[in-house]
């Protein structure tokens, strides 16, 4: 059964139309990596898969539930479509317990000790528990981003978003929320991420998504999208990451 | 060495024409002390230090204000500042939240409700709950003077807290919204739990600033006609100041006001520091 399924999703900010009809689904355990110029609508189409936007017309199915329906009860959705953001956002006012703890307590009603519990699995998980009483203004940007996934994590969402979720980061801090995010794909979870990571789309994906202008230009597996893209403007965009300042 | 620069940059020139700037400077600061000292000789001069002493700083007279002063007028000060602060900071938060709703009317209301009770003097608004039983007769405010001091100082107050608290909700970064509503918060349990937070800190020091002016606001109770036992600071300075015919309570008040007033400035300016280095 297919986890996400878009169909002619369009959306306009105003006059500018940013997506100009999207089909595509990610099948229940998939690891489907989007990449693209920035402008292209990659993170507008992230943003729609758990409705941060509107869509303007389409449909936007997640396990069965069409969110774009009116009755469709959006909240009750989200708690399963786990999302990282490019920024971390995480809740700077609370410590990283609180962090993984807040939703599971207020949103999935479990008991204290249940919360606990879970934080705790997905803190050891990402390998923060030790920053359990820290504030996120007190971690790195590696940091905050993997207590970020442990934040998601403990929804225990069936597909999780990330918005270019290593952008943000310093380079020698890349590689542990890759490393973290490669586990997590390795125990069968269903991810869609935007990202810019080639090499982690290279090997971890199982379909790479190359959008440009509002539309999906190439889709299929890495070794064909990466190394051997059917499109030109795939094959400039690609030649301009990989080799840049050629 | 400063000679040597100065002939250097002189020389090549034209002559220099009277005074050097630094000259000029040690010159303007000697005159701006010697007006000091003349202003303050002529008013020492002037004034009648056997009176000033007997008038303003008797003891005897400040002495037989005690301890009301700080048992009653200081208490019900505190009592009536308070329950407005609490009034306020409770009515101001829904008005922000009415200011930034979808809906429209809300942010009509709100909006009205701040430009009228930001642009009246508290004066004003206490005439006016003294006049509220002719328009609702029987009408009678639960807590008598207490209940109309509070519900005058949180009118006013909650007018100027709600611009406060709609800056500082949206001084919140808009990724805190969304990071709370993608695990499934709805909109009304993100603003209490995540948002709402977040812009109280933010709001902090205007807020203690905001509790001064009211400290001092609540001298206008008077105008509501208090009894001896709900006399608030600045009555009680001038009641005791008729009885005795002697101005000294009106300084001990003042003085107990800095005394509350001065500390929450510090205060207000130690949170705004703070929050500026956290940034």
């Amino acid at each position: 059964m297919s986890t996400v399924e878009i169909r002619n999703l369009h959306k306009s900010f105003g006059k500018l139309e940013v997506l100009k009809g999207i089909d595509f689904t990610v099948e229940s355990g998939q690891v489907v990596c989007v990449i693209g110029p920035s402008g292209s609508g990659k993170s507008t189409l992230l943003r729609c898969v758990n409705l941060l936007e509107q869509p303007t017309s389409g449909t936007v199915v997640v396990d069965g539930i069409d969110l774009t329906d009116p009755d469709a009860d959006i909240d009750a959705a989200r708690r399963h479509i786990g999302m990282v953001f490019q920024q971390f956002n995480l809740f700077p006012h609370l410590t990283v317990r609180r962090n993984v703890t807040i939703a599971q307590e207020r949103v999935l009603k479990r008991s204290k000790g249940e919360c606990d519990h879970v934080a705790r699995e997905n803190l050891e998980k990402v390998g923060l528990i030790d920053k359990i009483a820290a504030y996120p203004p007190q971690l790195s940007g590696g940091q905050q981003q993997r207590v970020a996934i442990a934040r998601a994590l403990a929804m225990n969402p069936s597909l999780m978003l990330f918005d270019e979720p290593t952008s943000a980061l310093d380079p020698e801090l890349v590689g542990d929320v890759l490393s973290v995010m490669r586990k997590l794909a390795e125990d069968g979870m269903t991810m869609l991420v935007v990202t810019h990571e080639m090499g982690f789309a290279r090997e971890v994906a199982d379909r790479v998504v190359f959008m440009d202008g509002g539309v999906i230009v190439e889709d299929g597996p890495p070794e064909q999208v990466i190394a051997d893209p059917q499109h030109e403007r795939t094959r400039e965009f690609l030649s301009r990451v990989l080799h840049p300042g050629v | 060495m400063s000679a040597v620069s100065e002939q250097q940059a002189t020389t090549p020139t034209e002559p220099r024409k009277g005074l050097s700037p630094r000259k000029k400077q040690r010159i303007s600061r000697s005159v701006q002390y010697a007006v000091l000292l003349v202003i303050v000789v002529v008013l020492a001069a002037l004034a009648d230090w056997g009176a000033i002493r007997e008038s303003f700083l008797n003891l005897d007279v400040a002495g037989k204000g005690l301890p009301e002063l700080f048992t009653v007028a200081l208490r019900n000060t505190v009592i009536y500042t308070l329950s407005g602060f609490a009034l306020g900071f409770v009515v101001g938060l829904v008005l922000a939240l009415m200011r930034l709703s979808t809906v429209a009317p809300y942010r009509w209301i709100s909006a009205i409700y701040i430009e009228i009770f930001r642009g009246l003097p508290i004066l004003l608004i206490f005439l006016m709950i003294g006049s509220l039983p002719l328009a609702f007769p029987g009408f009678e405010l639960p807590g008598g003077v207490y209940g109309s001091a509070a519900l005058g100082l949180g009118v006013v107050s909650a007018a100027y807290m709600a611009e406060n608290f709609r800056a500082g909700i949206q001084a919140v970064p808009k990724g805190q919204m969304e990071a709370a509503r993608s695990l499934g918060m709805p909109h009304m349990r993100a603003m209490v739990s995540i948002v709402i937070p977040q812009a109280i800190r933010i709001v902090l020091p205007p807020l203690t600033n905001q509790l001064v002016s009211l400290l001092k606001d609540s001298s206008l109770v008077l105008m509501l006609g208090v009894t001896a036992s709900q006399v608030e600071l600045a009555k009680f300075g001038n009641d005791q100041s008729s009885t005795f015919a002697n101005p000294t309570p009106i300084l001990a008040t003042g003085l107990t006001y800095l005394l509350i007033t001065i500390p929450l400035g510090y205060v207000a300016r130690r949170l705004e520091a703070r929050q500026g280095a956290g940034r």
